[in-house]
């Protein structure tokens, strides 16, 4: 072999934050070779896929929009992360906070009240909590992986969600489709910026991203929960307790979670349907890992999300690009997220050649 | 073969010479004969790693039938220039001859094809398998099983080397395991057999044992390259030393000639300090009084302890000495508190019960811990020093204001133990995994030190560190006894218990023997009681006992 991988004696901070640009530029490039083999013109495609939903007061706000749950789950699962909880059943946590807020906001429908979007928000967060404490329990008592667990409990928390506006909570005047009613004005959050669907709960989002930073680099809580990602043993040495730790990082992720899924069906939904969530809860955890599991990382990492979520939809309708470009667009990013990193704990050289004394 | 020594390298420095002349391959080897060239000659061999030079220029004879010690202190480059002999490395620059040939030795199997044998420092050994199927499974043509195992029991009973080619592993002693590691090397009839740091782990007896079946190889013609940085083995079984500093050859000399004292000075190339204890001290009243603790263990191949008891008075040294596994890893985390003691009154703290108290507890109770483990379990690798310097010290050096973490105050923490303890690193923002083995201990140390416990359990304090930083603890917990703490160690190095301790006891099987005052121990009679044989000569007690109610 010409070349040889070796491990750097420290780690790289210079690539560890070029790491996610370079990955961008890949998935860009990746994606200019792609749409042209599809026959369509790359630079065109990639202008209405990445910049054209920039270009507007509402492609921002939209913008906005689409990354406010992806940022408040990320944060919140990067909190886990970090101490090497692996939730990956976010998305359940939020569609079982969708319909807490949604059963909240149902049963109190018709009433006029300030504190019914609070209450909302309170039983979303309980009902994520809840939901997130099923896999912590398994996690700390029987030591059962929380990875399968929390993933399993999704496709049980959606399937919750069919069932009830399928049933009960079907909007009596709906001829029959699977939709709960249209929540009233109390219980739906308001609008920040006149002529678009900016919510009161993006301000949230970013204030809760704020938080969970100066949690994470400022408070033995946050030093905690990293020690005991990076050094198990050390925690214990130190005297840190993984079990508290682990029900911290699960009922934290699960309660943001939840919230996103009040936030969604308080804000640009405004009732309950089947399918809340295009994939919120997972593709945050490509969010929390772009943005370096930091929580003003995750920010910019939602955002970039979200402008392939809306610019998949912009390119579909002005270039006929199929919907899956989103998906693929995603995996590539994390893909090469992946692959980059790499390099910034090892680095590749040229193999040298032993110098020998002629003989 | 020994007393040619001197023609050897004389004769050796003519054919050297030769070599960067004319000389073919075959005009050298024809030479051999006449010449009697050393087994091994290494010459300038130089090797770079990113940032630092490990071997320069080092040349390096090996005479047949030779037991010729390496000796150096850990980062001395002792490990890179067996690695390159070995094949393992490829050298940026220099030569090695073989016989008096030039031989590029490409990977292990060409060195073991030349007769090259290696004795790793850490054994790889399947835990599950037979010590047949290990040793078959080393070997590079392994032959029939049956022919095989007839092969090892004639050849360990020919060497002294007792050995049951059917017992499972992971049953086996350190040091048993270490003669399947010997047996395969010799079935291979070695002419040249390299052992790194053999007896860290045995027993002095299980040293003499191992000396013997040495000597006794090398009198059969093979030669011996013998790593250690153990100055008194090196005495007493090496013909020859070379001496390794920074990457360099510092002296070539017979170690029988020199003092143990004038070796370690050639080794650090400073001179030695001896550990200062106040003499005739009055000790202080009870510190940590260890009741009856059982505790069973959580390894698969730990130990549980049973009835531990031991007490320690403030201003004093107590020694925990055996040989590895023998429940020193558990009785140090039922010490820290890293596991719960059976029960709450096992483990006294001041006359507190510190049993049912984390790691954390016990430290507010002014009990600290230096771990045997450094990177992972003392320190976290990948964070810098000021947060290693948090992940003890945040409660007793006052480093939180609720729970927010006082940047400014860990901050300065962390420059104290670098400075007080003399830590070379970048800075408090170096990350612990940048920092050298022995480095690093002085930090984790050295931020134990400075909370001012009351009660310090340290473990294994100067395993893998060199002997100048070894010096610098040994001294620091004398200093700190000497303030009125009690400190516990716990430790392989029988010489390091005897230098710094004032009572010791030999823990074995998860029992605790009765301690002995260090100043009338014997190294027989301890090396019995780590060996396992509780006979008379075990249950003598020094006088130092008398006072102390366990």
């Amino acid at each position: 072999m010409p070349f040889k991988i070796e491990a750097r004696r420290e780690m790289s901070r210079r690539l560890l934050f070029a790491s996610p640009l370079l990955a961008l530029v890949l998935t860009v490039l990746t994606g200019f070779v792609l749409f042209a083999a599809m026959g369509h013109d790359p630079v065109a495609a990639l202008y209405h896929f990445g910049i054209a939903p920039l270009l507007s007061l509402y492609g921002l706000s939209e913008l906005m929009v689409k990354a406010a749950p992806l940022i408040l789950i990320g944060v919140g699962l990067a909190v886990g992360f970090r101490a090497n909880v692996w939730n990956i059943g976010a998305e359940g946590q939020l569609t079982l906070g969708a319909v807490a807020a949604g059963g909240v906001g149902l049963m109190f429908w018709g009433e006029e009240g300030f504190w019914v979007l609070p209450l909302m928000c309170g039983a979303a967060v309980a009902a994520g909590m809840a939901y997130a404490a099923i896999p912590a329990f398994l996690k700390t008592r029987f030591e059962v992986n929380e990875i399968l667990t929390s993933l399993m409990l999704t496709y049980v928390g959606t399937l919750f969600l069919s069932a009830l506006v399928y049933g009960p909570l079907k909007d009596p005047a709906g001829f029959n489709f699977p939709q709960s009613r249209m929540f009233t004005d109390s219980a739906l959050l308001p609008i920040v910026l006149e002529g678009t669907r900016l919510h009161a709960g993006t301000v949230v989002v970013i204030l809760v991203a704020a938080a969970a930073w100066v949690l994470m680099s400022f408070t033995i809580v946050g030093f905690q929960i990293r020690v005991l990602g990076q050094a198990p043993a050390a925690a214990r040495y130190a005297g840190f307790h993984r079990k508290r730790l682990i029900w911290l990082c699960l009922l934290l992720s699960g309660g943001l979670a939840g919230l996103a899924g009040a936030f969604e069906v308080a804000g640009p939904i405004g009732q309950l349907i089947p399918v809340i969530t295009p994939g919120y809860g997972f593709t945050a955890i490509i969010v929390a890992f772009l943005g370096r599991l930091h929580p003003l990382g995750i920010v910019l990492s939602g955002l970039l999300i979200a402008l392939s979520y809306i610019g998949g939809e912009n390119a579909q309708v002005e270039v006929g690009l199929p919907q899956a470009v989103t998906g693929v667009f995603q995996g590539l990013l994390l893909f090469f997220l992946l692959g980059s990193d790499f390099l910034v704990r090892y680095r590749v050289r040229m193999r040298a050649r032993p110098i020998m004394r002629p003989t | 073969m020994a007393a040619g020594d001197v023609e050897f390298g004389e004769g050796q420095t003519s054919a050297t010479t030769g070599l960067s002349g004319t000389g073919s391959v075959t005009g050298r080897a024809d030479s051999h004969a006449a010449d009697n060239p050393p087994r091994l000659e290494v010459c300038g061999l130089s090797k770079a790693f990113p940032g630092i030079l490990a071997s320069d220029r080092v040349d390096l004879r090996v005479a047949p039938g030779e037991i010729h010690a390496l000796l150096g202190e850990n980062g001395a480059g002792k490990s890179t220039l067996v690695r390159m002999i070995y094949g393992v490395l490829q050298p940026d620059a220099g030569e090695i001859l073989w016989d008096g040939r030039a031989v590029r030795i490409g990977d292990p199997r060409a060195a073991r094809s030349l007769g090259i044998a290696l004795v790793f420092q850490h054994f790889a050994l399947f835990e599950a398998m037979t010590v047949l199927e290990n040793i078959a499974l080393g070997m590079d043509q392994p032959g029939e099983r049956a022919a095989l195992a007839e092969r090892v029991r004639v050849l360990s009973a020919g060497y002294g080397l007792a050995l049951d080619p059917r017992r499972d592993v992971h049953g086996l002693s350190v040091g048993e395991r270490q003669r399947i590691e010997v047996v395969r090397c010799l079935l291979q009839n070695p002419r040249l057999l390299i052992m790194d740091e053999p007896t860290s782990v045995l027993t002095p007896q299980e040293i003499e044992r191992l000396f013997e079946t040495l000597r006794q190889v090398a009198r059969e013609g093979c030669s011996i390259l013998y790593i250690s940085h153990k100055l008194d083995e090196i005495k007493t079984l090496c013909d020859r030393a070379t001496i390794l500093r920074g990457g360099r050859v510092v002296a070539e000399c017979d170690p029988a000639a020199e003092s143990a004292r004038s070796l370690a000075q050639l080794m650090i190339g400073a001179e030695l300090k001896t550990v200062k204890r106040r003499t005739g001290g009055e000790l202080g009243g009870l510190r940590l009084t260890v009741d009856g603790l059982d505790l069973d263990t959580e390894d698969l191949h730990g130990m549980d302890l049973r009835g531990v008891s031991f007490s320690v008075r403030a201003g004093e040294i107590f020694g925990i000495a055996g040989v590895a596994g023998n429940g020193q890893r558990e009785l140090e985390f039922a010490l820290s508190g890293e596991r719960w003691a059976g029960r709450d009154d096992a483990v006294l703290v001041d006359g507190q019960p510190a049993g049912h108290l984390d790691a954390g507890g016990r430290r507010r109770l002014g009990l600290g811990c230096v771990p045997e483990g450094r990177r992972g379990h003392g320190a976290v690798p990948t964070m810098d020093l000021i947060e290693n310097a948090i992940l003890s010290g945040h409660g007793p050096m006052g480093l939180l204001s609720s729970i927010f973490i006082k940047g400014g105050a860990a901050r300065r923490f962390a420059e104290d133990v670098l400075t007080a303890f003399d830590v070379r690193a970048a800075g408090p923002k170096a990350s612990a995994g940048s920092l050298s083995g022995g480095n690093l201990q002085k930090f984790i140390v050295g931020r134990e030190i400075l909370q001012s416990p009351g009660v310090l359990i340290v473990s294994q304090p100067t395993w893998g560190v060199d002997a100048g930083a070894a010096a610098a603890i040994h001294q620091a917990l004398a200093d700190l006894a000497a303030a009125g703490a009690a400190v516990i160690v716990i430790s392989q190095d029988l010489d390091e218990l005897l230098e710094i301790t004032d009572r010791l006891a030999v823990i074995d099987r998860g029992i605790l023997s009765r301690p002995i005052a260090t100043a009338q121990a014997s190294i027989e009679e301890i090396g019995l009681l780590m060996g396992g044989i509780h006979g008379p000569a075990g249950v003598s007690t020094g006088p130092g006992d008398s006072g102390h109610a366990v």
